[in-house]
């Protein structure tokens, strides 16, 4: 209600919309009430419910919220019905610390050793969804190798490493269904190999030849694929955010059995889309799932330089969210905590949010060297003590899942596939001319069909001055 | 505001009877739900850049398509003859609802998300009544995140709905630059065409009656250059709802601008089903002597100026250009090859303009027709000043439109 208010001063400047302000909003800019209720259709969630405030308690999964001691003074039966809703009055000047003494403790279901700390959550993973999860990780962590090597070869122009946050990637896709929309930052391509995108048609991405659904048009690592539900990589960071809104509000328009998750990093979670979007989001009632990936670095801006709150999860209650801190380092616990709060985005129709805390082991990007800005042996300690695969794979061996001739199988027969589709789509050839053009629009306009024109001539005319490769 | 629209009567029934001269009226069939792969819309709509006829004027062309009973009026096309018993009167704003309306009952994926468009019916009014008809979901009331709500319109889009986003005034969109440019005109074609957009944004712009420097921006000279999305403005009852209902029936994303001052002009329009093609501009008044390209507010300047001119003596062909990208060369170029001369009247500001573009667009394309430099009159590179008397400096009288023809036409 409050935001009706906040508005009043702006909409009064408009012309036309004044005295039509003066009659509908009352004092306090409360909508007049003969136009909240019963006349909307019955099919859609009325958004003007009074909801009552407070806390809410759930099972074990939740973080603890931490007030501050302030509640001792509170006068209990003084208070007013404010916009908004009651609130109790106090006499006790206290502020609201701007940090707790405990952090938000994190959510981990195997410990640094792959051992179980609790067994309550581990049954639900099968043998085979286990050494799924556990070769699709493999499959990432060989595949983001081979690229990034195959970057500093020169034969692809760019490449974006997953290193560190292969748990991330792979346990939270296999929580989902394959009808979820997923809105991907750029550092999710395990979510998008889970799914099925094959090693082949990554390659024909980064290569930009004519396999990739992008036709070329995109820089390496920005997949995107229809028919898997994910949708294309756009640079600008947090972008996706309220697109993510805007898929679950098509979603919830057509009542279907499925949310979207989008994913976002710690940098990401300082643009202001990202707080609208968690905004809409709670105020919309949608169904997202918004995964953070706090991996530590944002390029060179470390979290402290980010912001000072602690992390991501605790915006979740400004937000009016429901939010969990999980190890990223944990397959089982991302696994776990991405399915729980999946189930309660669809089932209760409200947005989750899901910090997923890791570290980025590889840098930023390869036109990135990290060691520039951070300890080398900062790296070492996270890529050689916390590493997700090797948690996970300790698990799994010790269940007698895996040995470690299944590892050296694996391995070399990833390698060889990776190779494959990286010669494979070395050799494919790129798209024609006309791909430069088509896709602008849905039908070519007189100047794009005359620009083609020009172009074809020049090419014709002065084959010398361009990629002989490239047909015409 | 009184004189404003007075002066605004006249040259409304004006451009009445000059609609039976329009043809953008076409019957189309009511197209099948649409799912999210392969949209084709099943209905007629004439191009203009398809068809190339020259030397055909406006009867033959008009011969060419399908034309509904309800326009094909008397070819007296005086006054009396669009006031006859089809067709009904109505204000812009209420023709812009009109078009929304028949769209969103046609079409279940259709939906408005903005702010104050629910129960409050927009800041203009335009969305009135329909959150009470299609439910508050449908007819969505945001947080104030410009950037955000449009960013959750191309997402809805990219997933299966027709969404129309409302900027409460276009300045606002400025907030949302990040989304248009960058992921609205960019992702069908980043995707390879996996993703279509079919969005519509929307919204009041224009210099209004001192509304402040923010509140009169004239977006279109902004968004011009990106790539992807299409622009039009709407100038009367008449195009406003045929526009608006091509736009939602658009697979690209189309930007439809509308005047601030031009909500409250009264129109008689057809009650059929008709629809107005994007990339077509309109003749407004056809003539000899001069080609007067203008669009929006500026059009109902250029016809008062027109009177003037017409008892002087001069003959000025009026286009109301609507679609603002891509232009309509077609009847523009048939206009400069017609009378060799060409007055450009707009709202933007001089640098950087629609006018600057269109300029060039046409030298480029039509030097050799050209008796004259082209004149283009803009409104001067200065934030619009509050104060009544400056801010009607700031926009081109139809005084200057006069003395500029004269100049031309020597």
């Amino acid at each position: 209600m409050a935001m009706i208010v906040g508005r009043s001063s702006r909409t009064s400047l408009i012309g036309n919309g004044y005295y039509y302000l003066r009659k509908k909003l009352g004092f306090l800019g409360v909508i007049s009430h003969e136009t909240s209720s019963p006349k909307y259709s019955s099919s859609t969630t009325p958004l003007f419910h009074p909801k009552p405030n407070g806390l809410w308690r759930f099972k074990a999964t939740l973080a603890q919220t931490q007030l501050a001691d302030h509640n001792k003074d509170v006068v209990d039966d003084q208070g007013l019905d404010f916009p908004g809703g009651r609130v109790t009055f106090t006499s006790d000047l206290t502020f609201i610390s701007e940090s707790t003494d405990k952090r938000v403790p994190c959510f981990r279901v195997l410990d640094d050793n792959g051992e179980p700390i609790t067994h309550n959550y581990v049954q639900q993973v099968t043998k085979d969804l286990a050494i799924n999860m556990y070769s699709n990780m493999v499959k990432l962590e060989t595949m983001d190798t081979m690229f990034y090597e195959a970057q500093r070869q020169g034969r692809i122009s760019f490449y974006l490493t997953t290193t560190g946050e292969e748990a991330t990637n792979i346990a939270s896709a296999a929580a989902l269904s394959p009808d979820d929309v997923i809105l991907p930052q750029y550092r999710e391509s395990g979510v998008l190999m889970w799914r099925g995108f094959t090693l082949q048609e990554f390659a024909n991405q980064c290569f930009g030849n004519i396999a990739d659904y992008g036709k070329g048009r995109q820089m390496p690592i920005h997949y995107g694929s229809n028919k898997h539900n994910f949708i294309t990589i756009s640079s600008p960071i947090a972008t996706q955010l309220p697109q993510a809104v805007g898929v679950a509000y098509s979603l919830k328009m057509d009542k279907k059995d499925a949310c979207v998750v989008t994913f976002f990093g710690d940098g990401a979670s300082s643009e202001g889309d990202c707080h609208a979007s968690l905004n809409f989001a709670a105020v919309m009632e949608a169904p997202v799932v918004f995964i953070c990936r706090n991996n530590g670095w944002a390029i060179s801006t470390p979290i402290e330089e980010q912001f000072r709150s602690d992390g991501i999860v605790v915006r979740g209650q400004a937000y009016g969210i429901r939010s969990i801190r999980v190890d990223g380092n944990d397959a089982l616990a991302v696994y776990t905590a991405v399915q729980k709060a999946r189930e309660m985005a669809i089932t209760e129709q409200r947005p989750m949010l899901v910090e997923v805390l890791s570290y980025r082991v590889g840098h930023h990007s390869t036109s990135d060297d990290s060691t520039k800005y951070r300890a080398v042996d900062e790296i070492e300690t996270w890529k050689m003590g916390r590493n997700p695969l090797s948690i996970f794979r300790r698990w799994i061996e010790r269940n007698g899942w895996w040995s470690d001739r299944d590892e050296s199988e694996l391995r070399s027969s990833l390698k060889k596939q990776v190779i494959e589709a990286i010669q494979v789509a070395e050799k494919t050839e790129k798209p024609s001319v006309a791909e430069l053009f088509k896709d602008v629009y849905d039908h070519s306009p007189i100047n794009l069909k005359e620009q083609e024109k020009l172009l074809r001539e020049t090419m014709r005319r002065h084959p010398q001055d361009y990629p002989s490769d490239v047909r015409i | 505001m009184a004189t404003i629209f007075q002066g605004l009567g006249a040259a409304t029934a004006l451009s009445a009877s000059s609609m039976s001269n329009s043809f953008e009226a076409i019957k189309f069939h009511v197209p099948t739900r649409r799912s999210l792969s392969g949209r084709k819309a099943s209905f007629f709509v004439v191009r203009s850049e398809g068809k190339m006829n020259p030397g055909s004027n406006q009867r033959t062309r008009r011969a060419d398509q399908l034309i509904t009973s309800a326009v094909a009026t008397k070819s007296d096309g005086a006054a009396a003859s669009t006031a006859s018993k089809s067709g009904h009167e109505l204000l812009l704003f209420e023709a812009l609802r009109e078009g929304l309306e028949e769209e969103m009952e046609r079409d279940p994926t259709v939906c408005v998300i903005g702010e104050d468009v629910g129960h409050y019916g927009g800041s203009y009014k335009v969305t009135k009544g329909l959150a009470e008809k299609y439910g508050d979901l449908r007819v969505l009331d945001t947080p104030i995140a410009e950037n955000s709500f449009t960013g959750m319109g191309i997402g809805a889009a990219m997933t299966g709905l027709r969404p129309i986003v409302e900027g409460m005034n276009m300045g606002f969109l400025l907030l949302a630059f990040n989304q248009i440019s960058n992921n609205c005109g960019m992702l069908h074609y980043t995707s390879g065409g996996q993703f279509t957009i079919p969005i519509v944004i929307r919204g009041p712009g224009g210099v209004g009656r001192q509304l402040g420097a923010e509140h009169s921006q004239r977006l279109e000279s902004y968004f011009q250059s990106i790539p992807g999305i299409q622009m039009v403005a709407c100038s009367t009852p008449y195009n406003a709802k045929g526009l608006m209902k091509a736009a939602i029936r658009s697979e690209n994303p189309v930007i439809l601008f509308e005047h601030v001052l031009l909500y409250n002009l009264k129109e008689t329009i057809p009650d059929e089903d008709y629809i107005c093609c994007l990339e077509e501009a309109e003749m407004v008044r056809p003539g000899e002597h001069v080609t007067i390209l203008t669009y929006s507010r500026m059009r109902y300047h250029v016809m008062q100026a027109a009177k003037t001119l017409v008892n002087k003596g001069y003959d000025p062909e009026v286009i109301d250009i609507r679609s603002l990208k891509p232009f309509d060369l077609h009847m523009i170029g048939n206009s400069v090859k017609k009378t060799h001369r060409v007055l450009i009247v707009e709202e933007c500001m001089r640098t950087g303009g629609i006018g600057a573009s269109l300029t060039s667009a046409i030298n480029e394309n039509f030097h050799d027709y050209l008796d004259a430099p082209i004149v283009c009159l803009s409104s001067q590179d200065v934030p619009t000043p509050y104060a009544g008397t400056l801010e009607e400096w700031t926009v081109v009288q139809p005084a200057q439109i006069v003395t500029a023809v004269e100049q031309l036409c020597r």
